[in-house]
């Protein structure tokens, strides 16, 4: 086999690798949506919260630490040794949910019947808030998250496809990060466990019903207000695996909330209603803009990734207007 | 009592048609304007005009073109800081290649070039429609950024990488340019913004604005009843962009004087025109100029008190400034959605029943 062949499919399996760590981030919206038809900006900030209260329990790390020393003058910093990672894993969950319940309090319950448009603006706020908070609590400097999984490139596959190229070339093997393979791994599973969660459990069947008809969930007796904590802690859940592949691999910092933006894309082309539509999406758009970038980019001055998603998508949106795998829209007068 | 229409007697149909029915109206917008155009100028500072006036005036233009196209029209744009890009480099290409060009043509020739490139990127909006079409816009934002990033000549091959804006005189007196008063670049502003306010409320009180009402309230039966959605749609983003690419020929050349796209046109200032277009008021020309007042005041303010009067370190003011602007938005979304300029409706009301309550 020739070395671009070898290249091209390296390239091939990296942008799907890739294009599961964005699935990752659009499963969230997906849920939120689904759910409430909230289109909610704020699941970037949201990851990067929980990577950040994350790394502060690990660390131990004393919250607001920064305002508290600026208000009296006293010097607070850290509370000890910290947790360990599955306990700190646990409490950012709890955090996670409080905070889930503290927002359909505070916002969301004055919300209901407003404009799509308005719950949109609102989650923007959210995010702005959500950040400014995350900063305030653990400070805006950037921190390394080590949760234990492994990374690097895989030596393995490496010595392993050496071989493959014809006699007499110059081929080192493919590189692929194990991390990657682990994110992917998780994804799977955690796209199996939704699956089964909303098919197989009552808490399940009530987030099906609610998202089908708000009315006819609530005279059945679903509480819409308990289904939306649920809800929002779910995407609180599916931030805080996201924060953690995406904090592990490049970095718990603010650009960690700009994955939204990368998340965005996939979304309008898998469709905002459908799981299999983010994945599958994620996985066009991984693959897609990682070759363009390999093929085309360094041609056009490179940094493509960032608009061509966009672009992929748009021309997706031409054929289908509700994305692959989103509900066919129908319009009545 | 104080806000009446009683007694206000309209006697030819021009009387009846004109922009400010009212009496009172038509008072309160002279005496602002005399004020804006007669009184500030005497007494602006540079901090005045760089840090306050300036920003304002640049961010209600860029507020009343998305107006145009979010409120008025009803499509959702996420776009705005790449048009403002657009506007900026096109400003900066016409100085350059036109030397003795008036700088108030080259800003409205700028309008003008972005106007046709948001005819193009409109085009999608006849095929997606709500969110699908709000994310779809965000592909100009990064392509239109990345592109004037990459390609030399649109910054004329500069090392840096950023452009910078020359001096122009009108009339004589400097206007862009370091060395340019603050007295003549906040009028020249506020005379471009002026002007174009009143063509945008008149434009929305017309039919080609009534035709972009009807496809925001309902785009089929709008079509149906005869209104050409593609005629309503692509006016709506010419027009809209062309607001839009002023206001960022008058960021880059009046305000800034140099500017990078990255950092100048990013995605934040897409959702900052956004916050202060639904802040002040969707569909409405006051609510852009509430709107952009609001958020361009409340970060000086914030600043002043924050670092000025407690001396707090910077970067953990700015922090508490994200949270506080991310708590007021979700604030005001809660107690009044449709933005400052429905408040002030509601304030007119009360004042014309005052001191009775029925």
């Amino acid at each position: 086999m020739s070395p671009l062949f070898l290249n091209t499919l390296e390239v091939i399996l990296n942008g799907l690798m890739a294009g599961v760590m964005y699935a990752l981030v659009a499963l969230g919206f997906v849920l939120i949506y689904k759910a409430s038809g909230i289109f909610n900006y704020a699941q970037g900030v949201m990851a990067l919260f929980a990577a950040l209260t994350l790394v502060g329990f690990q660390k131990g790390q004393i919250p607001f630490s920064h305002l508290i020393n600026a208000i009296f003058g006293t010097k607070l910093h850290h509370w000890g040794d910290g947790m360990n990672t599955f306990l700190a894993i646990i409490a950012t969950m709890v955090v996670m949910v409080i905070f889930a319940w503290l927002l359909e309090k505070i916002v969301l319950k004055h919300m209901v019947n407003q404009a799509p448009i308005i719950l949109f603006m609102t989650t923007i706020g959210l995010a702005y808030f959500m950040e400014g908070f995350g900063d305030l609590m653990w400070g805006a400097d950037i921190k390394n998250m080590d949760v234990g999984l492994p990374s690097g490139g895989s030596l393995w596959l490496e010595d392993f496809t050496r071989g493959w190229a014809a006699e007499g070339t110059e081929y080192y093997g493919m590189y692929i990060d194990v991390l990657d393979v682990w994110a992917a791994g998780i994804a799977i599973l955690l796209v199996i466990a939704l699956t089964l969660f909303s098919q197989y459990t009552k808490t399940g069947r009530a987030l099906r019903a609610v998202a089908d008809d708000h009315q006819a969930a609530l005279t059945v007796g679903i509480s819409l207000r308990s289904i939306w904590i649920i809800v929002w802690s779910l995407a609180g859940f599916v931030a805080l695996v996201a924060g953690i592949m995406w904090g592990s691999k490049s970095g718990v910092q603010f650009s960690l909330s700009l994955i939204a933006l990368k998340a965005l894309p996939v979304l309008i082309l898998g469709g905002f209603t459908s799981i299999p539509g983010a994945i599958v999406g994620g996985l066009i758009i991984g693959v897609g803009e990682k070759l363009f970038e390999f093929s085309i980019g360094a041609m056009i001055g490179g940094a493509t990734e960032n608009w061509f998603a966009y672009v992929l998508a748009l021309a997706f949106l031409m054929f289908r207007p509700q994305g692959l795998f989103g509900e066919k829209i129908i319009e009545r007068v | 009592m104080f806000y009446r229409e009683a007694g206000d007697f309209k006697t030819s149909y021009a009387k009846d048609q004109q922009s400010f029915p009212i009496k009172l109206d038509r008072y309160w917008v002279w005496g602002v304007l005399a004020f804006a155009f007669l009184v500030v100028p005497f007494f602006i500072n540079d901090y005045w005009e760089k840090s306050v006036l300036l920003p304002f005036l640049v961010w209600s233009m860029a507020a009343l073109g998305l107006n145009i196209l979010t409120g008025y029209c009803g499509q959702v744009s996420l776009g705005t800081g790449g048009f403002m890009a657009v506007g900026a480099y096109a400003c900066y290409k016409l100085m350059v290649a036109f030397p003795g060009l008036n700088i108030f043509f080259v800003v409205i020739l700028a309008g003008l070039i972005t106007a046709i490139v948001g005819i193009g990127f409109g085009l999608p909006s006849l095929r997606i429609k709500g969110f699908y079409l709000a994310v779809a816009t965000l592909a100009s934002q990064f392509f239109l950024v990345w592109m004037f990033n990459k390609i030399p000549w649109f910054y004329n091959h500069s090392a840096s990488g950023m452009i910078t804006s020359h001096e122009r005189l009108m009339f004589g007196v400097p206007i862009t340019g370091a060395s340019a008063p603050p007295w003549a670049t906040y009028l020249f502003c506020l005379t471009l913004v002026t002007i174009f306010a009143f063509v945008a409320r008149n434009l929305t009180r017309g039919r080609i604005g009534r035709s972009w009402m009807a496809i925001r309230d309902m785009d089929i039966a709008a079509e149906i009843i005869g209104v050409p959605p593609l005629r309503a749609k692509l006016s709506a983003f010419a027009v809209s962009s062309f607001y839009i690419g002023m206001s960022g020929a008058m960021l880059f050349g009046v305000y800034l004087g140099s500017a990078e796209p990255t950092e100048a046109f990013g995605i934040d200032k897409s959702f900052l025109v956004l916050f202060m277009v639904i802040i002040g008021g969707l569909g409405s020309i006051l609510g852009s100029f509430l709107g952009a007042a609001f958020l361009v005041l409340i970060p000086v303010l914030m600043k002043n008190i924050m670092v000025g009067a407690f001396g707090w370190p910077a970067d953990l003011a700015a922090h508490l400034e994200l949270l506080f602007i991310g708590a007021l938005i979700m604030f005001f979304l809660i107690v009044e959605p449709h933005g400052l300029a429905q408040l002030w409706r509601m304030t007119k009301e009360k004042l014309r029943l005052w001191p009775f309550p029925h």
